[in-house]
């Protein structure tokens, strides 16, 4: 019986830019397969991922925002924000995507995992944490 | 005598901005590319940079890279220029050079 470890993925960048955002999610999506407790934390530019309305078609790249609201159904369990790294960036809670997630088995749900954490919580949060993937 | 200084880095994540505007000339435009429009944004800690520097100087933003970032015009420093692919043609050919900020 495999046992299950608390992954974060801890997410830095802005999204578009650089690859790291999608390749995070890429590797996210990879991970559920493997039924382990998945967490995101979006600190720094990472909070710029899950802004509210993004079109990259003009700039011929593929929108994956619609992938983020489905982290939900991939076992993600918890996406964190970082709060002070909203507010560097005149972002609220009310800026970002919610994402829902529903327990198949139990059909316990929870409307938006996206919260949002202060510095301690988040400093708290990847140290509880058994593997920290950095993007 | 006139320069265009292109960023493409976010100004929370590198100095590229910062560079830019502390070594170009009164006069210069700044284009901002890529993840350099976050600098373009209104309520941020990088804003009041920016607008001293377009007391001598003129700031644009690349539209698609604005699209791409939910960065709607009314979210804009006053002043921020927005061009589109054309517009950053019309920039390179008005300017004497160009000079990228990486």
């Amino acid at each position: 019986m495999p046992t299950s470890k608390k992954f974060m993925y801890l997410n830095r960048r802005a999204p578009y830019g650089t690859i790291y955002a999608w390749e995070s999610l890429e590797v996210v999506l990879i991970g559920a397969a493997f039924d382990q407790e998945v967490s995101l934390m979006f600190a720094d530019d990472g909070v710029y991922q899950l802004v509210k309305g993004s079109d990259p078609s003009e700039a011929e790249m593929k929108n994956f925002l619609a992938t983020y609201r489905t982290l939900g159904d991939y076992g993600v369990r918890h996406m964190f924000v970082h709060q002070a790294s909203l507010e560097a960036r005149g972002l609220t809670q009310a800026d970002l995507i919610e994402v829902a997630w529903e327990d198949l088995d139990t059909e316990q749900e929870v409307d938006n995992i996206v919260e949002v954490v202060d510095t301690d919580q988040a400093a708290c949060l990847i140290a509880e944490s058994e593997v920290v993937f950095s993007f | 005598m006139a320069d265009l200084h292109t960023v493409n880095k976010s100004p929370f994540e590198k100095n590229s901005l910062e560079a830019a505007i502390r070594f170009s000339l009164a006069g210069s435009c700044i284009l901002l590319i890529e993840d350099a429009v976050y600098g373009a944004l209104r309520g941020t800690r990088v804003e009041e940079m920016v607008k001293a520097a377009m007391a001598d100087k003129k700031v644009y933003a690349l539209q698609s890279d604005l699209l791409a970032r939910a960065i709607k015009d009314d979210r804009l420093i006053e002043g921020v220029g927005v061009v589109d692919y054309a517009g950053f043609v019309d920039l390179v050919e008005t300017n004497d050079k160009v000079q990228a900020w990486l």
